[in-house]
């Protein structure tokens, strides 16, 4: 099928399909019914050959190319589709499992993912563990058939609606940090896991705490190799940076109403002032959106971004926090007090709580700074004194489980 | 849209870049600036003969090889890394206009490299306004007119950028194209080609400062590996990406999609021009003493950044041009 059959065909299933407004999901946030309506959407989606469309055939994708998915997605856009429950799965668990997973692992769990029948979630950082994400202290002890995983995660989106997590755990302590790491396939739904909504900055509970009691994972569970977890974490993370900076689950940029195409309907650009804050919004917005674009042009042409997407995602985390402030500035009293009917000045509130978000998540900026610098530079790394020494002489914060 | 290389484009990127540095390298290019004309015009005859370079986008019946933007802008990010002295850009803007508007007997002149050709800018400021054969003007009632003088008044000014000179000179002279839209379309080229110079400033001057940060020691330790230096360089390395990307999307716009050429050329000046300027800024600090000494090249590239930034007039006139174009 050429590529514009394809891409009418993509449009009238989405005309016959695609919820034509999204609710107001909490912030991407849904409730059980969200879910369960989301779950049908993605069912839907997958039998129409719409979900996973570059992913591997053998494991339950579509086998098709880049432009399939571009054609797709582009038609995609007019609609707010009500992925975001999935988005972790799709934008890190999944990819993860095909570049590293075993064969029954890839059967096992990639089509249910594609499908949206289960639900994922990533279980690397912990209170102690955050940029220093090797520094993590969840143990799992190996015992007959598998493993016995105790400790706590933290800021873990969507856990609350997750069937399954992908975990990192320490393995042993005896050996430097980042060699004594396994990752492991858990079952959210496992006796002695218990989920706990954790309230943020704006108020809503994007994110959980995960509590490990004890917890049984069967050995065929393990990721990759014992020991090599630090390298599959990894590969995980460079697929979550550059999810982020696509906007894969992000939630359509076109409700963003800190955004530039918002903001000039609603700002008085007859002050001079005013009009140059939006041209600086403006460009700023197209210098990123062209670079995301040019990256995914050297994907197709097979030049692997790497640590590149940790400057498309700096990037991302500037734009966002530099444009909630300035339609929050813009807009003047009404952003950060305004009637409860008036739906407007809750939106740029809430808009300018969140924005903090994207700076921290996925990696600070200055984590993302110091990936530039070292990867992408290669400029020298800062000296460290934490790399040839066994985890268990290490100095940790808070609470030591060891 | 495309935002990516071909490979001939690669190919004719590793052929300027392999001919300037050993045609001029940063000594020959402080040579050539404190010599008598300013440039070398050895250096600027092969460009035209060997490589071709000067009636790139001239068409080919007007003796040049009909490449595209795409191809120009590769050209002018080397020349710019490379911090050519000499009328390479005067003479492509003059091409610009002419291709544009077209004329085609000066054309032959330029294409050929037997003409060196000028533009005015704001001001009756013109590169190389001395130097050049011909002096090109923008002119008639309604702005659309093309004059050509190869005498007048030509008065060299003192410039802060010791690499490229610039001269008031006297607009007029003969008629030689008339094109509304031919001469509108010229003027966002012109943006669109500056800005790939300041994308090669802006390139090399990270360059430098990278490669000094991994052998400059200060307190027992690489330079590069504080953070206080690497943060600064990978901010500036995620200004070279939407930097490139841009000058990509402008040459594209330049070559397949007139619509979005004027927004497209506005947006690489209005970037460009300060990104330039801030990461050679940047990398003359990061340089410590030895940035601020005559001998080293960082002060030629901050001088050379803020040259062309204000080129085809202050970053503001961009930005209000923007702001036109989106209807705000």
């Amino acid at each position: 099928m050429d590529l514009e059959e394809y891409r009418r065909q993509a449009r009238e299933w989405l005309e016959a399909n695609a919820p034509r407004t999204a609710e107001d999901t909490g912030g991407g946030n849904p409730g059980a019914d969200g879910v369960a309506a989301a779950k049908a959407f993605m069912a839907k989606l997958y039998d129409a050959g719409y979900s996973g469309i570059t992913w591997p055939k053998e494991w339950g994708g579509q086998g098709l190319t880049q432009a399939e998915e571009r054609a797709f997605a582009a038609e995609a856009a007019a609609y707010t589709l009500p992925t975001y429950v999935f988005s972790i799965g799709l934008g890190m668990c999944g990819p993860t499992l095909v570049d590293l997973g075993t064969d029954s692992q890839r059967r096992r769990f990639i089509r249910p993912l594609l499908r949206g029948e289960e639900i994922w979630c990533q279980l690397f950082s912990e209170p102690a563990a955050g940029s220093d994400v090797a520094a993590l202290q969840t143990r799992a002890v190996e015992t007959d058939g598998g493993w016995v995983v105790d400790g706590q995660k933290v800021w873990t989106s969507v856990a609350q609606h997750a069937d399954r997590g992908l975990l990192l755990a320490r393995t042993d302590a005896d050996v430097p940090k980042h060699k004594g790491l396994t990752m492991f396939i858990v079952d959210m739904r496992a006796p002695g896991v218990t989920v706990r909504p954790l309230r943020d900055m704006t108020g809503r509970a994007h994110f959980n705490e995960i509590f490990f009691d004890g917890v049984h994972i069967p050995a065929e569970n393990v990721v990759g190799r014992v020991g090599d977890g630090w390298n599959c974490a990894v590969t995980t993370l460079l697929h979550e940076r550059l999810s982020i900076a696509g906007g894969v689950g992000m939630g359509g940029r076109k409700d963003d109403p800190a955004a530039f195409e918002a903001l000039r309907r609603t700002a008085d650009t007859t002050d001079p002032v005013v009009r140059d804050r939006l041209v600086e919004l403006h460009i700023r917005s197209r210098a990123l959106a062209l670079f995301n674009q040019r990256l995914a042009q050297e994907t197709r042409a097979g030049l692997f971004p790497g640590a590149r997407g940790s400057a498309a995602k700096l990037l991302l985390a500037e734009l966002t926090v530099f444009q909630a402030d300035l339609a929050t500035s813009l807009a003047g009293p009404e952003a950060v007090s305004w009637d409860e009917d008036d739906d407007a000045g809750g939106r740029l509130a809430h808009a300018l709580s969140l924005a903090p978000a994207m700076a921290l998540g996925g990696g600070t900026n200055e984590i993302m700074r110091n990936i530039v610098g070292e990867r992408v530079l290669n400029l020298p790394p800062e000296p460290r004194t934490d790399k040839n020494v066994p985890f268990k002489d290490l100095r940790t914060s808070g609470e030591d489980a060891r | 849209m495309r935002l990516v290389l071909t490979p001939e484009q690669r190919e004719l990127r590793e052929t300027v870049r392999s001919f300037l540095a050993s045609a001029s390298p940063p000594p020959a290019v402080r040579r050539a600036a404190e010599s008598e004309r300013g440039y070398d015009p050895a250096v600027h005859r092969r460009m035209a003969g060997e490589l071709g370079l000067t009636g790139l986008i001239v068409p080919e019946e007007h003796g040049g090889s009909g490449a595209g933007y795409g191809e120009l802008a590769v050209v002018l990010e080397e020349t710019g890394a490379a911090l050519l002295p000499g009328p390479f850009l005067a003479t492509t803007l003059a091409a610009i206009l002419l291709t544009e508007t077209g004329e085609k007997d000066l054309l032959a002149g330029i294409a050929a490299g037997t003409t060196v050709a000028t533009v005015v800018l704001d001001g009756n400021r013109a590169l190389c306004g001395a130097e050049a054969d011909v002096v090109l003007s923008i002119g008639g009632d309604g702005g659309d007119r093309v004059l050509a003088r190869t005498g007048g008044d030509r008065r060299p000014l003192r410039t802060l950028d010791p690499t490229r000179r610039q001269a008031l000179v006297e607009p007029g002279g003969e008629v030689v194209a008339a094109s509304a839209e031919g001469v509108a379309r010229a003027r966002d080229l012109f943006a669109v080609a500056v800005a790939a110079e300041q994308l090669g400033v802006l390139r090399a001057s990270l360059e430098a400062i990278v490669a000094y940060s991994k052998v400059r020691v200060a307190f027992n330790r690489l330079i590069g590996s504080y953070q206080g230096v690497k943060h600064k360089l990978a901010d500036m390395h995620c200004t070279l990406e939407q930097a490139e990307s841009i000058v990509r999307y402008a040459a594209w716009a330049a070559d397949e999609a007139p619509d979005e050429l004027p927004g497209a050329a506005a947006l690489a000046q209005a970037y460009l021009g300060r990104a330039c300027f801030e990461v050679a800024s940047g990398s003359l600090l990061l340089h410590g003493g030895i940035g601020f000494t005559w001998e080293h090249d960082a002060h030629l590239y901050y001088k050379r950044a803020k040259a062309d930034e204000v080129l085809l007039g202050p970053p503001r006139a961009h930005r209000a041009r923007l702001a036109d174009l989106l209807e705000l």
